[in-house]
This record gives C-alpha cells, sequence and structure tokens, in this order.
C-alpha cells in the first residue's frame, strides 16, 4: 500500500514539474514576442509606402518593398553628416569615461586619508543627484565659456571621473585586487603613477571592457544633453537630427522616418552583438553588494 | 614615527592626485552649479544672465499662482506610482522566470536587453506608430480580440499610460539585475525546502523575495530617481499634450528655461523637484530597515 501511494505522488510531481516548466516557457515566449514585434514592425513599415502604411486593416507584409525608403530618408535627414558627429563624440567621451573613471576610483580604493571618507560618501551621493538641479548653472557657465554649440559640454564630463557609477565600478573591482601588488612594485621604486599605468591599468581590463561597451551605448544613444547644448544644424548627433526629422515630417513620411529610425539603431545592436559577454558581466556587477 | 607620518603624507598626497579629475569636477559642474541654482531660484534671471532678486516670489508663483507646476508635479507623481510598482514586480517576475534553470537563457536575456540597451529616439518615434489610434499595431492587435483601443497618446486620458507602457517595454535591465540577484541565492536554500516538503510558492515568499531585497530595494530607488525626472517620451512624441496630461516637471523646466528663457523661475521648480526627490529617497532609506534583509553580515 505504502509504496503504491508514493510511486503515485513522485508520478503526479512529475507531471506538476512538467506543467510548470511549460508554463514558464509559454510565459516567456509570449515576451519574447512582445519584445520582438515592435522591431518587425518598424521594419516593416520601414519598406512601406505612405500610402500603404496608412491603410487599414493594415497590410503585415508589405505589398511592394519601397527599399528607396531608406536611401531617400537617410539623404534628407543628413545621416551621414549626423552618424559621424555622433561616433566623433560617443569615441572620445567613451575613451574619456574609461580612463578618467578608473584613475580616480584608483584614488579612492588606494589611499586612506583625512577626508577620502567624506569625498567618497560625497560622489556616491551624486548618483542620487537630479540633473535638472544642475543643468541651468551649468548652462550658464558653459555659455559664458563660449562652449555652446561646441561638442565640449557633452566631452567634459566624460573626461572628469565619466559618472560616480562608473567609478564605482571601478573601485569595487580594484578593492578586489591585492594591496601587495602595488606595494611591490613601489618597493621596486616604482612611482604610484607608474604603479598605476605598468599594474593597474592591465588588472582592471575586464572592468574597462565593461565601461567601454555601456558607455559607447550610452553616449549613442544620449538626447537629452546635445538637446540642451547643440544649436547648429550641422553638429547635431543622430539622436537630435532624428528628433529633428520626426518634429519637421514625422507621420507624413513615415516609411522614410522609421528607415532612419532602424538606421540609427543598427551600430548599437552591432555593439552588443559583438560585446555580449562585458553586458551580461555589467549588469552582475551593478547589482550593488556594498 | 617619521616614516609613518611621512607615509601618511604620501598618500594624502595620492590621494588627491588621483581624484582630481573628480573633484574638478565635483566643484564646478555640481557644487558650484547647486548653490548657482538656488541663488538663481530666487531672482528674476532671464536668458541674458543677470536678474533682481526677488526672495521666494517664484516659489510663491509656481506653488500658489500658478497652476500649471501643480499639475505637472501631479503627472509626474502619478506617473512614478504607475511605473516603479509595475516595473519592480514584473522584472521580479521575469527575472525568477529566467532563474528557473530554462534553456537558451542566452537568447531569453539578448531578447530582454534589447529593448533597454536601443531606448532612445528612435524607439520613441517607433512607438509613437505602435500607438497610433487608428493605423497602430496595438490597436490592429486588439481588434484581434474585438477590442476596439482608445487614441492612445491623442487622448489625454491614456497618454501617460501608454508613456508607462512603452517604459516597461525596456525594463530588461532591471530584469537581469533581478536574475543576478536571485541566482546569487545559495542553491542549497531551495534545496532543503524542497525536502521540507515547500511548495514553489513558499519557496518564492519565503526564500526568493526576503533574499532579494537588496537587488529589489537597488532597483526601486533608482528606479524612482529615474521615473520623476521623466522627459523624452512627453518631449519627443506629445509635448506635454494632450490638455497638460503628459506635461512633467523636467519638460517644464526645459520649456521655462530653454525655451521662455526665465532661468530663476524654472531653477525654482528645479529645486522643487530635487526636495521631492530627496524626500521620497530619504523615506525609502528608512524604510529599508524594516523589509530589506542584508544577511548576517
Amino acid at each position: 500500500m505504502q509504496t503504491t501511494y508514493k510511486i503515485r505522488s513522485i508520478k503526479s510531481y512529475r507531471v506538476k514539474r512538467a506543467f510548470l516548466r511549460s508554463v514558464v516557457y509559454v510565459i516567456l515566449g509570449a515576451c519574447t514576442i512582445i519584445c520582438i514585434a515592435p522591431f518587425v514592425w518598424m521594419l516593416l513599415t520601414s519598406v512601406k509606402s505612405t500610402a500603404e502604411a496608412y491603410r487599414f486593416p493594415p497590410t503585415i507584409i508589405p505589398k511592394k518593398w519601397l527599399w528607396t525608403n531608406y536611401t531617400t530618408g537617410l539623404q534628407k535627414a543628413n545621416f551621414l553628416l549626423f552618424f559621424r558627429n555622433t561616433a566623433f563624440v560617443a569615441i572620445l567621451s567613451t575613451i574619456g569615461t574609461v580612463l578618467s573613471a578608473q584613475y580616480v576610483a584608483y584614488g579612492f580604493s588606494r589611499f586612506k586619508c583625512k577626508g577620502s571618507a567624506l569625498f567618497y560618501t560625497l560622489m556616491m551621493a551624486t548618483m542620487m543627484l537630479p540633473n535638472q538641479v544642475t543643468l541651468i548653472p551649468q548652462y550658464l557657465l558653459y555659455l559664458k565659456l563660449g562652449m555652446v554649440d561646441t561638442y565640449l559640454p557633452l566631452l567634459i564630463p566624460a573626461w572628469l571621473g565619466g559618472g560616480a557609477f562608473n567609478i564605482f565600478l571601478f573601485i569595487q573591482f580594484f578593492r578586489t585586487l591585492p594591496k601587495e601588488l602595488d606595494e611591490a612594485a613601489f618597493i621596486d621604486g616604482a612611482s604610484t603613477f607608474k604603479t598605476f599605468i605598468h599594474i593597474m591599468m592591465p588588472s582592471v581590463k575586464p572592468v574597462s571592457l565593461v565601461v567601454l561597451v555601456m558607455s559607447l551605448v550610452h553616449h549613442w544613444n544620449d538626447f537629452f544633453t546635445p538637446l540642451i547644448y547643440i544649436n547648429s544644424t550641422n553638429k547635431f548627433t543622430l539622436a537630435i537630427g532624428l528628433q529633428f526629422l520626426n518634429s519637421s515630417m514625422g507621420t507624413t513620411k513615415i516609411g522614410q522616418m522609421m528607415a532612419v529610425a532602424v538606421a540609427t539603431m543598427i551600430p548599437v545592436l552591432i555593439i552588443f552583438f559583438l560585446a555580449q559577454k562585458y553586458f551580461v558581466q555589467g549588469i552582475k556587477m551593478s547589482g550593488m553588494k556594498d | 614615527m617619521k616614516r609613518l607620518t611621512g607615509l601618511k603624507k604620501r598618500n594624502t598626497i595620492n590621494f588627491y592626485a588621483f581624484i582630481a579629475p573628480w573633484l574638478f569636477g565635483f566643484l564646478v559642474l555640481t557644487v558650484y552649479p547647486m548653490l548657482e541654482s538656488f541663488r538663481l531660484s530666487l531672482t528674476n534671471t532671464g536668458f541674458a544672465g543677470d536678474g533682481d532678486y526677488i526672495g521666494f516670489q517664484n516659489f510663491i508663483q509656481a506653488f500658489t499662482i500658478e497652476t500649471s507646476v501643480l499639475i505637472a508635479f501631479k503627472n509626474t507623481f502619478l506617473y512614478v506610482l504607475m511605473f516603479v510598482p509595475c516595473s519592480l514586480v514584473l522584472s521580479f517576475f521575469l527575472g525568477w522566470l529566467l532563474s528557473r534553470q530554462i534553456r537558451f537563457l542566452g537568447f531569453f536575456r539578448s531578447v530582454f536587453y534589447i529593448p533597454y540597451l536601443t531606448a532612445g529616439v528612435a524607439v520613441t518615434i517607433m512607438w509613437g506608430w505602435l500607438f497610433n489610434g487608428t493605423f497602430g499595431l496595438i490597436n490592429y492587435a486588439l481588434s484581434f480580440f474585438g477590442l476596439q483601443g482608445p487614441n492612445w497618446l491623442g487622448d489625454k486620458s491614456t497618454a501617460l499610460i501608454s508613456i508607462v507602457i512603452m517604459n516597461l517595454w525596456s525594463i530588461g535591465n532591471g530584469v537581469l539585475i533581478m536574475l543576478a540577484g536571485i541566482q546569487d541565492i545559495p542553491r542549497s536554500y531551495f534545496e532543503s525546502a524542497e525536502i521540507d516538503g515547500a511548495s514553489t510558492w513558499r519557496q518564492i515568499i519565503s526564500i526568493t523575495i526576503p533574499l532579494s531585497t537588496p537587488t529589489i530595494y537597488f532597483n526601486l530607488v533608482i528606479g524612482v530617481i529615474g521615473a520623476f525626472q521623466l522627459f523624452n517620451q512627453p518631449y519627443i512624441l506629445t509635448n506635454g499634450g494632450p490638455v497638460d496630461s503628459t506635461m512633467t516637471v523636467s519638460l517644464f523646466i526645459f520649456r521655462n528655461a530653454f525655451e521662455y528663457g526665465k532661468m530663476g523661475y524654472a531653477s525654482a521648480v528645479a529645486w522643487a523637484l530635487f526636495f521631492a526627490i530627496m524626500a521620497v529617497v530619504l523615506l525609502l532609506q528608512a524604510s529599508q530597515r524594516k523589509w530589506v534583509f542584508y544577511g548576517d553580515s
């Protein structure tokens, strides 16, 4: 009696498990569709004529694939110029962020003195600061210095530590490195700066790569900063160029609009697929455990 | 003894030498602007710069005379209240699903992460098209279920909700942070619960949620601070409308400062926003010891 009871319960347990398993896959499948469908719709719209895009009920697969939306749209949007501008800003900002964040982080994690704890707290507190409260005086300051409508307001913060979050990521990693590493170099007579360059920088390379890819994407997508500081059309980045195009032609040429939007996203997707590993590591690191 | 003080001095010099770039940025781009912003908030400064000291007139104007600031605050709070809880529940739930030792984890991770990664003007414009009342994909999909969708962004009762929905679509980063948090819980806890006959539901309530509270708290604080600053979608898609239903505080500040040139007035509203965010963050921090579990350490 006892044994049959047991077997049955194991069997029903297995059935229940299998059922739950399939529910998990069904939900994840549904979410996959929700995540991907908007992109597919965007792609399909990008090759439809305006007349076809504004048809109800909509055609899913375009009747006529209007690839010229891409050539016309990209030309209208001044895509190549804006692409170059964005790449320039994103690459220079990223280099600045990667270098200055680890430089500053090394100071915070290795040298203790009067005030170092206070500055650490202040640095971490800036993460919570909404940018609206510093925005206007920053703008007026850059205006006074004649830097409005140049890329400097976009680049300068990146070269001054690149934000508390990136500094924090490096600090976390420096803390895991043994102190003997720099002490040995110091005893060998290397200056602190040399130790940083030759010993520390190569050791934090894993974090550098994470910050590199995340910062690149962040600056590629950034909309607010260029919106505030860049006025001349020929200096536009893709984000504000796209918004400009949207407000001027918007829904009248929806196919072309979507074509330009697709083209804007492609570099981000390429970076993601090339460096997936580092993004995943970045997520793991950002789940703060302090 | 002498050597010790020498070491101390060396440490001090090195500390400041290394943090110098950050310290410079902190003083010039954070401390000075904060003080200056407060000073501006007590003046009627316009585009040109110098204005006159007018005391708390800007604050009085903003919170007792003009209703538009209050509307912007109401909309912002409403957005925070709708978006943050939904995003927490959803990201925990999806993070938990992904932690179930499923196959194709890498695939699903990418699928959830890409909407977060691409979030920007292009995706916002895409959502504007998806939410189109007549030709949009969303109402077309709803029509299969016999539902007549609203005019989403064009209707004052649904515009803010539409923005909540599009931002929930890109919470992938939160999902993956939750997943990482759940994966950090030692497997042995679940194994012994299993042996004791605890149901899956019981395990979630008694193990997964309590041990994920630090991650949930992290996502909560980050989410609240971000949500309070909602700007992109209202600016790009609705311009604050229809009938101010998506006018957020950030958009209000931007417009007043950079379109109407009211730098002093905008600074006053910015300080009010800063206080609102700080108040909520401090409240969360105070509540933390009641519900966030940091383990034994």
